[in-house]
């Protein structure tokens, strides 16, 4: 048996009463803010991100959860950031949790020094976006990219498929230079930021285009791999939070649904052959909930477990969401096919996550290598 | 559950320390383990939220995990218990709710210390998911009632001393109002025990014919038409039994085959890599739901999760069963023993692949089937409605059969 399969931790995996308390402001602030209807509304406007409710969210203190307290954030831990991004999911809000927040945030605390300390307190006060510059679907494990060079201060090369950079005034880059691998921190300002049609309305992402653009060191070498890979694994965990909140949407809005919507001259919900499809869900979201707060606890108490916990995640929750989704299109029938009902928003928010920090093949890959179940 | 005023007060230190009192005054090396167990009832310590004199001491069910806890790391764990499951988990919860003083008294501390065996007399080869079409027919002869009819799928039948039945006394009345509850002497005349062989070759259950069985209405639990009522009593604490304790990773079957894979590299393929690493993320996944459900409970908030965990667990087992024999190839063309016999406690885990993939056939078919247990999730868990019903209102003697 491998050393990871014998360590195997058993985490606290129900939520808190503050965790409670803080879904439960963040759900009425999105219900207010941020209703399909109005997200409907957005995704083909410009800009798509909802900066007003970023700021909102930001006063809440949901923006920087696990920034110190001295940094301006909340000094909590990745648990409730992990039950924030369940009800971001839950209602596809268009803000830059996951480039900022998850992604950008993840890397700067890593990297430590005064630039990063700076930039994390502007993210804190929802004063600031500032996103780390990959392809989304860049995998944990992962080697920083190597698309942008680093030469004295200044950055150039290109990054394709960023998400939320068309939001951000900050770009964390990894790049590489004379003496190896670093994270660079750049004005959005003195980049080309270029929005692309994306799959994921709710969720744009853009090019990013670096031509000597002055930049500033965050760190280098095995510290800039390291908060690299961490950045990436602590995103994995968190997006699969996202992934739950979509999926309990997806079946929610379904039974709703089918309770009331009638053919043959019953209730569509009575039909044994969708009764067991829903079960089936039900079943796969209550599995998904339990693989969730397990990677949130590990990644939050730096357990050794982390890592597996975050793939297994991935591998997991991204095909429950993908599911959920597919189902609520299939089994609204006719309405779920148009444009006017969002179950699409979701469908496509599902597929772009399952796709996004490496699809579940790629996790499960990860975990061959960290359970010890080596290939054929 | 009852919750008298005093056990209500007891907290978890306080069970340890009647826990310990219990054990210095019995010493583990001289003292007979079936007395322990009787003083362990006694004691009330046997399952702390029945009521005192029943075993129990009135106090919050999710402090009986720590009592277990406490009596094996004083070296007295329970073992060996797999034959009192029925007692244990079915009985025992029915009798706490339906039964009289009397029927307490007789039958909760036998059971417990497994001086009596119990087994379970519901389906019938007529009635199997519907339960509640049964025919076994129980007919009032003055104060006993004569029972006459045919069970299957009766594990411990041959080793157990009572059982718990469920008949018919009213055939003119729609089938679930015509049900009464017994409990069964299987000494009695009348009672012929049968070992019904399955697919694996042995027989690990019975079939039970009843012919003129003579019960004494002292022995009736429930009122007379009130028997699925309490019958759902024994079908819901079927489902509720989560261990105590955590589950390890890859403590299951998958286990067995994980290891295979690393201790035999000259079985991988790239295909079954693949099978594999998918099994192993929905057991892992499984492990963590059911652990959640175990913290849940242990912090007295029961969710319906545990509906899922049995049709969750008999898809994954009969999954990874399957694999662990293409993984074997040619081995997994050999089978360890077709010798039609009873089986000696739980032997699964020293059987070969080829029983754990037949025996895995019965998961989905035992306890609920799996598509009942999804009609169940729906209904009572999504809140769907039900499917329109041809047989509420029929008398059961006039339904197609």
């Amino acid at each position: 048996m491998s050393e990871a399969v014998e360590g195997a931790a058993v985490p606290g995996l129900l939520y808190s009463e503050v965790e409670d308390d803080l879904r439960a402001s963040v759900r009425a602030l999105l219900a207010d803010r941020s209703p399909a209807a109005a997200v409907l509304a957005r995704v083909e406007g410009d800009p798509v991100a909802d900066l007003d409710l970023w700021r909102e969210l930001a006063a809440m203190g949901a923006t920087a959860l696990p920034v110190p307290e001295e940094l301006g954030g909340a000094g909590a831990s990745l648990r409730e950031a992990s039950v924030v991004a369940e009800e971001l999911g839950r209602a596809v809000a268009c803000v830059p949790f996951l480039g900022s927040a998850v992604l950008g945030a993840g890397a700067l605390l890593r990297t430590g020094g005064e630039a990063a300390a700076g930039v994390l307190a502007d993210i804190a006060s929802g004063a600031s976006a500032a996103v780390l510059a990959v392809p989304l679907a860049t995998p944990p494990g992962a080697d920083l990219p190597a698309g942008v060079r680093a030469d004295g201060g200044t950055l150039t090369g290109a990054v394709r498929g960023v998400a939320d950079a068309a939001t951000a005034d900050r770009l964390v880059v990894p790049a590489h230079g004379p003496d190896g691998p670093g994270l660079y921190l750049v004005a959005a300002a003195d980049a080309g930021v270029t929005p692309v049609v994306s799959l994921d309305l709710t969720r744009p992402l853009a090019d990013v285009r670096l031509d000597g653009a002055p930049a500033q060191v965050l760190a280098t070498g095995p510290a800039a791999r390291e908060a690299f890979g961490a950045a990436l694994s602590t995103g994995a965990a968190l997006l699969a939070a996202e992934q739950l909140g979509v999926a309990e949407w997806a079946l929610a809005t379904t039974v709703d649904y089918l309770k009331t919507r009638t053919q043959f001259g019953r209730p569509v919900g009575s039909f044994q052959a969708v009764k067991h499809r829903l079960a089936d869900l039900w079943v796969g979201v209550s599995q998904a909930r339990a693989v969730v707060r397990a990677a949130a606890g590990a990644a939050a108490d730096g357990h050794p477990d982390a890592e597996l916990n975050a793939a297994l995640a991935q591998a997991f929750v991204s095909e429950v969401a993908v599911r959920a989704a597919e189902e609520a299109v299939q089994l609204h029938g006719g309405i779920g096919f148009t444009w006017e009902h969002p179950a699409h928003l979701y469908l496509k928010r599902a597929k772009a996550d399952a796709i996004a920090l490496g699809t579940a093949d790629r996790h499960r890959a990860a975990l061959a290598r960290l359970a010890g179940l080596p290939a054929a | 559950m009852t919750s008298a005023p005093a056990g209500a007060s007891l907290d978890a230190a306080a069970l340890r320390r009647r826990v310990a009192d219990l054990v210095a005054a019995h010493d583990p090396a001289t003292t007979d383990p079936t007395a322990f167990l009787a003083a362990r009832f006694d004691a009330g310590l046997a399952w702390v939220h029945f009521p005192e004199g029943a075993g129990g001491l009135g106090a919050p069910r999710a402090l009986q995990a720590g009592v277990d806890a406490e009596f094996a790391r004083l070296g007295h764990a329970l073992t060996g218990r797999e034959g009192l499951v029925i007692g244990l988990g079915m009985a025992a919860p029915t009798i706490l709710a339906f039964g009289t003083p009397e029927q307490r008294a007789r039958f909760l501390r036998p059971l417990y210390t497994g001086e009596e065996v119990w087994c379970q007399l519901f389906s019938e080869p007529g009635a199997g998911s519907d339960l509640a079409a049964l025919g076994t027919r129980a007919v009032r002869d003055g104060d006993t009632w004569v029972v006459n009819g045919q069970k299957v799928w009766t594990s411990l039948a041959h080793r157990a001393r009572w059982a718990i039945l469920l008949a018919r006394t009213d055939p003119d009345v729609p089938k679930h109002r015509g049900l009464s509850y017994f409990i069964c002497d299987m000494h009695a005349e009348g009672v012929d025990v049968r070992p019904l062989r399955q697919l694996t070759g042995e027989a690990e259950f019975n079939e039970v014919y009843l012919t003129d069985v003579r019960i004494p209405d002292a022995h009736r639990l429930g009122e007379v038409g009130e028997g699925w009522r309490v019958a759902q009593t024994t079908l819901m604490n079927e489902r509720v039994s989560i261990g105590g304790h955590s589950e390890p990773r890859e403590g299951g079957l998958i286990g067995v085959v994980a290891d295979l894979w690393r201790d035999r590299p000259e079985l991988r393929t790239p295909g079954l890599h693949d099978a594999l690493l998918r099994l192993w993320v929905e057991a892992e996944a499984a492990r963590l739901t059911k652990e959640r459900l175990r913290q849940q409970l242990a912090a007295g908030q029961p969710g319906p999760e545990g509906s899922a965990a049995k049709y969750a667990f008999s898809r994954l087992n009969q999954e990874i069963s399957g694999l662990e024999l293409e993984l074997l190839g040619q081995e997994g063309l050999y089978y360890d023993d077709w010798t039609f016999r009873r089986p000696e406690g739980v032997e699964f885990a020293r059987r070969g692949a080829g029983f754990h993939y037949l025996r895995s056939r019965g998961n989905s078919i035992e306890g609920g089937t799996s598509e009942i247990l999804r009609t169940i999730i729906a209904e009572r868990v999504l809140g769907l409605p039900a499917e329109p019903r041809v047989d509420k209102d029929v008398a059961w003697k006039d339904l197609p059969k």
